[in-house]
């Protein structure tokens, strides 16, 4: 696919009230390779920061030291202030993220893990497996995401790792309704009819020819779903469900935060300007991806 | 259409089974007992025992469930254990200031978001596109906390133009009072699905700009605005309806996190107090209306997607 690829005439007229200048191509403002670019970059930059917090020169996030409670940025020895306890909100905003960005991924991979060999064997052996799995499905998908995941924890009791297994439950359907889309089309086709017809075994009919034709369906919803799994693990911590304090992740330093966004607004602002920026940077990096896989260049979101 | 109908209305009854047994389940699979947590730590046995008895906690669990959806059936949702009134009447107290709150986030995302979807797939390929696309990337990327919490402090706290918390002034409580506290919440809650309603318009209108019915309009020299509006949105705009019904389901969702935010008295806030207090039939009761509200606006938008598009029901 070429950098900028010029808007067809087909286009062009059904622009209302557009000038017709057919001799000019319109480039592109935004492109996928660019939106691609800027994502990955800053994906990167981003956990190349969070990962290298054991060797970087930062205090004990977790260590208090009262007196010097509520600094604003730019205080001497640290750098973005310190929080209500005297905590250094760098260490904290470093270490928090890890937590927080390690929590979402967590609830993903494990969304991922169930979702897609469900999809797969119920796609493929249609049937029986295929309406136990649409009927829990559909049960999961009865309700707001956050609310099941709310009642998830709440029943198991809040803990960062109780949050990650209501990820996991609020977030397996999407995955395995994804694949099985996929799968249920694939079993048609001929290649896999040829392998059937040929004696290859269930494992091998799924793990050489259909597995391999979903990951690029998989690949392009998981980049999509991490960002807002990174989002909604946040939120349990915010609401006091989650990772628990004082082992800060961002959503537990928001909702500290929040008692002081009068006289110390950067407390809460910094945590959620960090989920912000890395969850922007991956949905970028996301868009740009599906864009380019879809061969459209209008990626199309759930 | 009535064969698809009465089929969907069948279809409600083994859901909501489905919705309340999760309810039921996580529940009471939950480690803690609930007769030590109303009694307290340092109750005998045998009074403990008591109260298992009197609560139906020592049946297996089956009968329990049945028992259990027999009282809800009749709208009976037990009591709070911590304000000992009836479950139903907490939870219809609550009940309008969320649904308030989530239609005027509703009246906000809806029409903002097929707007801008529209802008961004008329000016498709230009910067007012680009720009589109990072604010509705922006969108979906930001927690509705932390938009909630700017909000607050930059136009209640420090401009002072609405207030920060709650439904209504001490004073207050006229219609008026209550609308401009629903400003701040609501706009907040409704920025996320603005964002989703907008991309998804801008692609589907895209599409549909590129049918070749639309060319033929274009081509017998129809004006453009004509086009778009008789023959472009008409079509375009259906997978929207989709998008929009998911939203409104999920803005009662997201509603917990901005009732947090604002001190809103509705059903979120009663959640979450529900669950912090450890007081698991209010948690239940709150759960299982939510979710039960949820299921039935799934099942309108898919009636009325099939209303509007009769391939639907003839699959």
């Amino acid at each position: 696919m070429r950098t900028s690829t010029p808007v067809s005439t087909t286009y062009s007229f059904a622009i209302p009230r557009a000038p017709q200048d057919a001799g000019r191509v319109r480039r592109r403002a935004f492109t996928a390779r660019g939106k691609i670019a800027i994502g990955a970059v800053g994906v990167g930059l981003v956990a190349l920061t969070l990962l290298s917090a054991p060797w970087l020169p930062l205090t004990d996030p977790n260590q208090i030291d009262p007196p010097q409670r509520l600094l604003p940025p730019l205080s001497p020895g640290h750098p973005l202030g310190t929080d209500e306890l005297g905590r250094d909100l760098l260490s904290r905003l470093i270490w928090g993220g890890r937590l927080s960005l390690a929590t979402g991924l967590a609830a993903t991979a494990g969304a991922l893990l169930i979702g897609l060999p469900l999809g797969l064997f119920s796609g493929y052996l249609r049937g029986a497996t295929e309406l136990v799995a649409m009927r829990l499905t559909d049960v999961v998908l009865a309700f707001p995401t956050i609310l099941l995941a709310i009642a998830i924890v709440a029943g198991l009791g809040p803990s960062n790792l109780n949050a990650i297994v209501a990820g996991i439950v609020v977030g397996f359907p999407f995955y395995a309704r994804l694949v099985m889309g996929n799968v249920l089309s694939l079993r048609e086709r001929e290649f896999v009819l040829a392998a059937r017809s040929l004696g290859a075994p269930l494992g091998r009919v799924l793990g050489v020819h259909v597995l391999p034709n979903t990951l690029q369906t998989v690949v392009v919803g998981a980049a999509i779903d991490v960002g807002a799994k990174i989002i909604a693990m946040a939120s349990l911590s915010f609401l006091g469900l989650g990772t628990q304090p004082p082992t800060a992740d961002w959503g537990v330093m928001l909702a500290s935060g929040r008692e002081f966004v009068t006289t110390a607004p950067h407390l809460a602002t910094l945590p959620g300007l960090g989920i912000f920026l890395s969850v922007g940077l991956l949905n970028l990096l996301a868009d740009g991806v599906t864009e380019r896989v879809s061969g459209r260049r209008d990626a199309s979101w759930r | 259409m009535r064969r698809y109908l009465i089929r969907r209305l069948l279809l409600l009854v083994p859901l909501l089974l489905g919705v309340s047994l999760v309810v039921f389940l996580i529940m009471h699979l939950s480690p803690g007992d609930p007769a030590v947590l109303m009694l307290g730590q340092d109750a005998t046995p045998a009074a403990v025992a008591k109260l298992r008895a009197e609560l139906g906690l020592a049946d297996p669990l089956p009968v329990q469930y049945v028992k259990w959806v027999g009282r809800i059936v009749r709208g009976d949702l037990g009591r709070s254990l911590w304000t000992s009134r009836p479950v139903f009447d907490e939870v219809l107290e609550r009940f309008l200031a969320t649904l308030l709150l989530t239609a005027a986030s509703v009246c906000i995302s809806v029409p903002f978001g097929i707007a801008l979807g529209v802008a961004g797939a008329v000016a498709r390929g230009t910067a007012l596109d680009a720009g589109l696309t990072l604010l509705t990337i922006a969108g979906i990327s930001l927690p509705v906390f932390w938009i909630g919490l700017v909000l607050m402090v930059t136009f209640s706290l420090h401009l002072g133009w609405f207030p920060a918390l709650g439904m209504t002034s001490p004073a207050g409580g006229t219609s008026a009072d209550v609308l401009y506290h629903l400003v701040l919440p609501a706009v907040t809650l409704a920025a996320p699905s603005l964002a989703i309603i907008a991309r998804i318009t801008r692609t589907s209108t895209v599409e549909a700009l590129a049918q070749d019915y639309v060319r033929t309009a274009f081509a017998k020299g129809l004006p453009g605005r004509r086009v778009m509006l008789k023959h472009a949105l008409n079509n375009g705009l259906i997978p929207v309806i989709t998008v929009v019904g998911l939203q409104v389901g999920q803005l009662l969702g997201g509603a917990v996190l901005t009732e947090t935010v604002f001190a809103w008295p509705g059903l979120g806030t009663l959640l979450v107090r529900g669950i912090l207090a450890r007081d698991f039939p209010l948690v239940q009761g709150a759960v299982l209306v939510v979710a039960t509200l949820f299921v039935l606006v799934n099942l309108l938008v898919d009636l009325s997607y099939a209303y509007i598009d009769p391939r639907v029901h003839h699959v």
